[in-house]
């Protein structure tokens, strides 16, 4: 019945789920349809929820057998107590944020662990369009500057910045392209970053 | 599309009497006294799909279908109950109670004290929600029921289901809260005593002892109902029905009906003053500002829903304004902090708090979901 199997699992997706231990507890930012915690459920045995502002997706995630809670990250997560997860997911959601900065540390409030993605603007196709007098409109980023929801552009250097500004240690960086893995120049070939970061000390 | 299809046909009400007596929160006791239900679909040989809906404050045991093929108007959930319908009778037994304090068949203000061989009148205990999740508890016994599938409600009935979930944490396998709050807030209370008010104040009233003196504090009952109907509706629900539109087009400087909000409400105050028993309605107010399971627990809503192990589903509607979505959200808060398995969904509506009976698309798709979940949960 389960639309959410191994096979379609989004490869970046599948590369965070590769990060959670098994009997976890994870809080899915934006979770969608809930297929990253439907496939963490069915083989890790983590619980946990999903936020999600849209309520035709939180009916998507009840279908899915996802506990999900309807709300905006924007107004932080209320909702959820300090400490209360092991992880806690952010995926390609911070770059549309007002408030990236407190989501941030909203997210390492309530979860020991957070995981951040995002488009890199760095990437070279990036910086090809720009250098063509364009902003970049690529798999990554399939929205025109008119009508974009991104708000927030970083590098792999601005997001480590904020980072440290914040007190908080990057524990693991992943950067891909087209669902493989960068691993040389990757601020220049990679399209999307991957962090596991936590708090310092 | 003919009035039977997806519908659950011509339905006939049943009783049950018990005789055992009930201990109630008051102190007080029944020592027997009969439900009046109603049940559709079938109950499956494991007899595990079965789903318990609890009425709201001027509900009762009728939900859906009808009694006769003319009835005006079917059950008062009929949109939600029903084959293909979100709680769909093809897959589900629904039994559907008029709770006790009633005024449509199940003991109340209005029955014969058999002590007296007169009406209870003012002689009848204050019941709560927790009382009246026994005595359902006892009719689930009566039928055979161990543990329900879910148990579901809008408005004070969601607080029944979630007072299931904790007093009855192995008997409720899903809860399903509409609409609700985990208790009320001031201002409902101040509501619901201007409500009582009207009633206590009405000259036919006599003290709750109407019956025998062939009067029925019909005014009292009226304004109550319009009060609390302007509470159930959104300002922008009844802007969009009603505006300032006028009956006769213009001003006529007196006190009749002129506008057309006015004769809506006036209308629906005569239509429940003409079946409603304004003792019952004292009772059913007075069980929604008692309700705060939190309160044997310290006041620690956290603590109170640990012992439930019952997966939740909370839904609000953002224009109802006697239970917010801020309220729901309190509901869920703890539920999380409890570590319980919930699912909330925040429904764009006009509806005001009346919408958990209306049929918005995303809260019809969120609780079809849910159900399709539980029905597969309880498939054999």
């Amino acid at each position: 019945m389960s639309q959410h199997s191994d096979t379609t699992l989004r490869p970046d997706l599948q590369l965070i789920a590769d990060w959670i231990p098994p009997r976890s507890r994870v809080l899915d930012l934006g979770c969608g349809d809930g297929a990253l915690l439907a496939h963490l459920q069915c083989h890790k045995q983590v619980t946990g929820y999903g936020v999600e502002i849209d309520v035709g997706n939180i009916a998507r995630c009840v279908a899915a057998g996802v506990n999900a809670v309807q709300g905006d990250l924007e107004a932080g997560l209320a909702d959820f107590r300090d400490a209360s997860f092991d992880h806690v997911i952010l995926s390609q959601t911070i770059q549309a944020m007002q408030h990236t900065e407190e989501i941030l540390l909203e997210m390492l409030r309530v979860g020991r662990e957070a995981i951040v993605t995002f488009p890199n603007f760095g990437y070279w196709e990036n910086r090809w369009q720009i250098l063509q007098g364009h902003m970049p409109v690529s798999e990554t980023i399939p929205y025109q500057w008119y009508d974009t929801p991104n708000i927030h552009w970083c590098m792999l250097g601005d997001f480590e910045a904020l980072c440290a500004k914040n007190g908080i240690g990057v524990l693991e960086r992943v950067v891909m392209n087209e669902g493989r893995r960068i691993r040389v120049l990757p601020n220049l070939r990679g399209s999307l970053a991957f962090y596991r970061v936590a708090r310092r000390g | 599309m003919s009035t039977t299809e997806s519908s659950v046909g011509i339905v006939s009400a049943q009783q049950a009497l018990f005789d055992v007596p009930l201990d109630l929160a008051c102190g007080k006791t029944l020592t027997s006294y009969q439900l009046t239900f109603e049940t559709y679909g079938e109950l499956n040989a494991a007899r595990s799909n079965a789903i318990l809906i609890c009425h709201a404050l001027s509900g009762h045991h009728h939900a859906a279908g009808r009694y006769q093929p003319d009835d005006k108007s079917p059950g008062w959930w009929d949109s939600m109950i029903g084959p293909g319908k979100p709680i769909d009778t093809r897959r589900f037994f629904v039994v559907a109670l008029n709770n006790l304090g009633g005024c449509h068949g199940s003991t109340g203000p209005s029955s014969i004290n058999p002590e007296t061989g007169r009406p209870w009148g003012s002689a009848f205990p204050v019941v709560t929600v927790p009382d009246w999740v026994t005595a359902q508890a006892r009719l689930a016994d009566r039928l055979g029921i161990d543990r329900w599938a879910a148990v579901i409600g809008g408005s004070l009935g969601g607080m029944q289901a979630l007072q299931w979930s904790i007093n009855y944490p192995e008997r409720v396998a899903n809860a399903i809260v509409v609409a609700a709050a985990p208790k009320l807030s001031a201002q409902n209370i101040a509501f619901n005593d201007v409500a009582r008010q009207a009633i206590l104040t009405d000259p036919d009233f006599h003290g709750g002892d109407f019956y025998q003196n062939g009067a029925i504090p019909r005014r009292g009952l009226r304004l109550a109902r319009m009060l609390g109907h302007i509470t159930y509706l959104s300002d922008d629900g009844m802007g969009e029905k009603f505006g300032r539109m006028l009956r006769s087009g213009e001003y006529k400087f007196g006190y009749d009906v002129e506008f057309e909000i006015e004769s809506y409400l006036r209308y629906q105050g005569d239509k429940f003053s003409d079946y409603f028993d304004a003792n019952t309605y004292l009772l059913m107010t007075k069980a929604l500002d008692y309700f705060d399971p939190a309160k044997d627990h310290g006041g620690d809503l956290v603590a109170a829903l640990k012992q439930a192990t019952a997966n939740f589903l909370v839904a609000s509607f953002t224009s109802d304004w006697r239970f917010s979505p801020l309220r729901s959200r309190e509901l869920v808060q703890a539920l999380i902090a409890a570590d319980k398995r919930v699912a909330y969904g925040e429904i764009e509506s006009t509806h005001g708090h009346d919408a958990f009976l209306m049929t918005d698309q995303p809260y019809v798709d969120l609780m079809r979901a849910y159900l399709d979940r539980v029905a597969k949960e309880v498939a054999a």
